[in-house]
């Protein structure tokens, strides 16, 4: 078998472990494949370096593949999706003073992303009453599933995100940070920055990701579209030791080899319990507080997680088009639902079998109608305009 | 000639800001500013309201100048382009370069290319200079365990530094290995020895 040599391109996050461990535990080199995996700092460089070819795969934010492949924001650069590296995995954390604000707004129970939602409304009126700073929130990128997480879940209270709140990008090392010196009053990130604020007792975390859309295309491993074609038997090999990966993870006996693989410098840098608490999805709220089964929390390559899904990819551009990002039109609708490529996945991995608790929609939202992802006229049309009153 | 463009400088790295810096104003742009705290870099950039913003790519920050390409309340001014479709070489220069350029407002073409190009050479001339100063400081360090080796062994034989260094030019030669590399494992040896 000939050794192909691959760049990977990825940022330490805990969705970021198929791929890492596929490397380190020795499933690529089996698969024929010498990865050279290179860690980054940004969302942009992952992206640039994988446009322009130094990267010939990458772990990218799902919705940045599509904007990417639209040329929405950027410059346009066809990208496909093979497989999913995650679902889920994100939460909404906001400071303790925040909290404390929300607690006090609330009608209902504060673990309802409808009530909290209602409860922030209330919030940013009264804090507008006393003409107090708008409250600021963090996310990762514009074209992320954080950003729009955020989103929906404060318009379900009837709020603009667009002129009630400030919304920032951070990148997400230095999310916790900005939440402790105040700069920020809550953010929504990926696995394990949520956990960490939470450990340091200067954020609570509000809402699971999960909570708020059941089923989340989080991080996708992209490579350009002609890149796939040509070099068609080299990402079958990379689909088989990424899968692979993924069941090694999802066994339970591994997870301190797991953990101790990722926790290290060159990975994600973080303590090994963090991970682990994280891959099995158990989590405080807050530092006094219980320690909870999540078990949705975070899915890497389990319960149909790894396989694309054309609806997904049809909900992150509704997202666009809702948001402002991207304008609407059936075609660039199709390129989006284009870019995830079930048919490639299954011709690696045979048809699978959907996980038996889907969401009718595939996608679970919280709060609003039921997505179609043949019809996202009606979804798009909701826009930043209040539907909801408080 | 001074050109009426503001451009500011995203940097943690103050050596490299002033290299380009310094450019810059060179070639006749006067309205540079470094921005070395990456805290707020939103808001400091829009209090300078620049024409162009260059970042390193090692900055993570880059990702919050990715928010200007956004139409929303925080942003004042959205970018307007990158650089243009066809101009993927001038790109993929910069990238491999390690810097990226942000277009705020519509400045010609040849101006746009003129600052990147400017920018790429100045990134490149900052890696050698970098590069020089790590080999002259591995040199420095290597010469100074050298002496310590020679010192070592013209005790331990009762030689003179000739000798001592002859002996271990002779032993890295023979040892298929480098000379500082010989010194070092003396030294360690030494110490462990002590």
């Amino acid at each position: 078998m000939n050794e192909d040599q691959l760049r990977i391109g990825f940022i330490p996050l805990a969705d970021a472990a198929a791929l890492t461990i596929a490397v380190d535990k020795g499933f690529s080199a089996a698969e024929g494949l010498a990865i050279d995996l290179v860690r980054e700092v940004s969302w942009s460089n992952v992206r640039d370096k994988l446009n322009i070819g130094l990267f010939d795969a990458a772990h990218l934010l799902a919705p940045l593949a599509i904007a990417s492949s639209l040329g929405v924001g950027h410059l346009k650069m066809p990208l496909i999706v093979p497989m999913m590296l995650g679902l889920n995995g994100n939460a909404i954390t906001v400071s303790p003073g925040l909290h404390e604000a929300l607690a006090g707004a609330a009608v209902g129970d504060l673990a309802d992303p409808v009530s909290s939602a209602r409860a922030l409304a209330r919030v940013i009126a009264a804090r507008r009453t006393r003409g107090e700073e708008v409250l600021t929130f963090g996310m990762t990128f514009p074209f992320s599933t954080h950003n729009y997480q955020l989103r929906l879940w404060m318009a379900a209270g009837g709020i603009n995100p667009d002129e009630d709140v400030r919304l920032v990008v951070l990148p997400p090392p230095y999310m916790v940070d900005s939440l402790a010196s105040r700069q920020v009053d809550g953010f929504c990130v990926g696995a394990p920055w949520n956990s960490l604020a939470v450990e340091l007792g200067v954020g609570r975390i509000l809402h699971f990701g999960c909570d708020i859309i059941a089923r989340a295309p989080e991080k996708v491993l992209a490579v350009r579209a002609n890149w796939a074609a040509n070099r068609a038997d080299a990402l079958s090999r990379l689909l088989r030791a990424i899968s692979r990966a993924a069941d090694f993870i999802n066994t339970p006996a591994n997870l301190d080899e797991v953990a101790r693989l990722l926790a290290a410098p060159n990975r994600l840098g973080v303590a090994p319990e963090l991970v682990r608490s994280t891959i099995e999805g158990r989590l405080r709220r807050a530092i006094d507080g219980p320690v909870l089964a999540v078990p949705r929390y975070i899915q890497i390559g389990r319960d149909g997680a790894a396989r694309p899904d054309p609806a997904h990819a049809a909900w992150l551009y509704a997202q666009m088009v809702r948001w402002k990002q991207a304008p609407q039109s059936i075609a660039l609708l199709d390129a989006a639902k284009a870019c995830f490529r079930p048919d490639l996945y299954d011709a690696v991995f045979g048809e699978t079998v959907e996980a038996p608790d889907l969401p009718p929609d595939r996608i679970g939202a919280f709060f609003g109608p039921p997505f179609e992802a043949d019809n996202i006229s009606r979804y798009a049309s909701m826009g930043k305009a209040p539907l909801w009153c408080v | 000639m001074a050109l009426a463009i503001k451009i500011v400088i995203v940097d943690e790295n103050p050596v490299r800001a002033v290299i380009l810096a310094d450019g810059l104003n060179e070639a006749g742009y006067r309205q540079v500013t470094h921005i070395k705290e990456t805290r707020n870099l939103l808001a400091n950039v829009y209090a300078i309201d620049p024409d162009v913003i260059l970042i390193d790519l090692e900055n993570p920050s880059r990702d919050v100048l990715a928010q200007m390409f956004q139409v929303s309340r925080v942003v004042k001014r959205p970018v307007a382009m990158f650089v243009d479709q066809s101009d993927t070489a001038a790109i993929e220069a910069a990238v491999d370069a390690g810097v990226s350029a942000y277009i705020v407002d519509g400045l010609k073409k040849e101006r746009i290319k003129s600052i990147l190009d400017l920018c790429i050479s100045r990134f490149h001339a900052f890696a050698r200079l970098q590069d020089e100063l790590e080999r002259a400081q591995t040199a420095l360090s290597e010469r100074k365990v050298i002496d310590r080796t020679k010192g070592i062994l013209m005790k331990a034989r009762k030689i003179g530094e000739a000798d001592a260094y002859t002996l271990l030019r002779k032993t890295a030669m023979s040892e298929n290995k480098k000379i500082a590399e010989v010194a070092q494992s003396v030294v360690t040896a030494a110490e462990l020895l002590k």
